[in-house]
């Protein structure tokens, strides 16, 4: 297991993925910040703590469990599904996505269909912390904290203190094929 | 878990993971579209040899939050009126490729009949009067919504005992969840051999009244008989029936329920029905979370092998 992103590299990329946030949607005040359970949730409440101390006005992150959306049901085993809380309504708004590692991309189709399922956004723009490739749908992110090419096999984990202990990126080997 | 046939069984964990379960679900009702794609593409049927307004529509509503889609059947308008037996009905809608059945029987345990035939899970929906699994987790949920917890609390499940499948398996999963149950009614609805469950009994409502928590209210079952084992109705009102004055006498924080359709001015005033220490409505909605996490437990995601 190799760390790739420090505690102190992953504070800066929250705090310039937020100011790219700001800079793309010219403030804040038309985006609902939605991060993706699990690990989504702790990245969308850093993110929108940054947003709100340079924009001087609060934003209210949201959760959103996608668990019942998978297109793997049937497959995985069964797991408890979390709260979807969005403090507002998510109609015309801009819907910012929050998740830990964009992958194959079927979490962020998921997602899709639990953002339809709870309003009409206006728009809908995605933040990762890592974008590691090996995509399987036509899904890309409008925020990237750091590209880090793996191999299929690796497994790339993004920790954070309220859930893990400790802030940073790790990669493990996996099981070789 | 293969079937959810009684609660007889069921332990505390096993209950407390299908209330959890049952409290998210409980989440997903309150969304602006209260409807998850988790069991899309399977059928559930509900089978009902016996009339039921709630318990039916509420599975059908609990499969269709989830995307299952739902066929039903009722005896009065099907092949069953020309004769055809309980299995080979079974055995037809299986083969058109149900993947779970929820069955509804006058007979006790036609469901554990069924589940022997079939190779799909079975959910009780109500057999004679012996078990409605269901009924207790939605009535366990709602006490525990109310009250944190079920541990220490005593509970009071008054009138008709022998001819209520309700009270079979409320009394399993309480007392499993930690709460101490009464059973309050005249001797001729009470069990004949009491010290065989897990619970103390009594004739004399008023005597409790101030040392409980929940008062569960029976239904006076008159279609099975329960109303020709006192003189009448309106002596049981007067004995057993939960009216204001009897409200007033409960404990401040204590609640009354009753799993519906109520007798109004028998076993429950008018007024005492819509007090705000009802908690009769929110037992109708929490049918729907707890068949909901029942459904999914069994035929949502991955199955035990």
């Amino acid at each position: 297991m190799r760390q790739v992103m420090s505690e102190t590299e992953l504070g800066r990329v929250t705090r310039r993925i937020a100011h790219e946030i700001v800079e793309r949607n010219h403030g804040t005040e038309n985006i609902v910040l939605v991060g993706i359970l699990t690990r989504g949730k702790p990245f969308a409440e850093r993110i929108a703590k940054v947003l709100s101390e340079i924009e001087g006005r609060p934003v209210l992150p949201g959760s959103l469990d996608i668990g019942m959306y998978r297109d793997d049901l049937d497959t995985r085993p069964k797991t408890r599904i979390g709260p979807t809380n969005i403090p507002e309504s998510i109609d015309g708004r801009t819907v910012i996505l929050a998740d830990d590692v964009l992958f194959t991309g079927r979490t962020i189709r998921a997602a899709l269909d639990a953002l339809t399922d709870l309003g009409r956004p206006g728009a809908v723009q995605l933040a990762v912390v890592v974008d590691r490739g090996h995509r399987q749908l036509p899904i890309r992110a409008d925020f990237v904290g750091k590209n880090i090419p793996t191999a299929a096999a690796e497994r790339v984990s993004v920790r954070f203190e309220e859930i893990d202990g400790a802030d940073g990126v790790w990669i493990d080997a996996g099981v070789e094929e | 878990m293969n079937h959810l046939l009684t609660m007889e069984n069921l332990d505390r964990g096993t209950l407390e993971s299908l209330l959890d379960e049952a409290d998210d679900f409980a989440e997903v009702l309150t969304r602006p579209i209260p409807k998850v794609p988790a069991l899309r593409g399977k059928t559930v049927a509900t089978m009902f040899f016996e009339p039921s307004t709630r318990t039916r529509m509420s599975f059908e509503k609990a499969a269709k939050a989830l995307s299952a889609d739902t066929v039903s059947f009722s005896p009065g308008t099907s092949a069953l009126s020309k004769g055809e037996s309980l299995k080979d009905t079974v055995l037809t809608v299986r083969a058109m490729g149900v993947d779970l059945m929820i069955v509804r029987h006058q007979a006790t345990g036609a469901p554990w009949r069924i589940a022997e035939w079939l190779d799909i899970p079975i959910i009780n929906g109500g057999d004679g009067a012996h078990q409605h699994p269901t009924q207790a987790l939605l009535d366990c949920l709602t006490i525990r919504q109310r009250f944190g917890s079920l541990d220490g609390l005593t509970i009071a499940i008054v009138g008709d005992v022998k001819h209520s499948r309700v009270a079979r398996s409320d009394i399993f999963a309480m007392t499993a969840l930690g709460a101490k149950v009464i059973l309050v009614g005249p001797s001729t609805l009470l069990p004949l051999d009491p010290e065989a469950w897990p619970v103390t009994v009594t004739s004399n409502l008023d005597e409790v009244l101030d040392a409980v928590d929940v008062v569960y209210l029976l239904r006076v079952q008159t279609e099975r008989g329960g109303a020709s084992v006192f003189p009448s109705l309106a002596e049981y009102a007067v004995k057993y029936g939960m009216n204001t004055e009897r409200l007033a006498r409960l404990r401040p924080d204590a609640v009354v329920m009753h799993p519906g359709p109520m007798n109004r001015g028998v076993e429950i005033g008018y007024d005492v029905a819509d007090d705000d220490r009802s908690l009769v409505l929110q037992q109708v909605t929490n049918g729907i979370a707890v068949r909901m996490a029942v459904l999914f437990r069994l035929i949502g995601g991955e199955q035990d092998a």
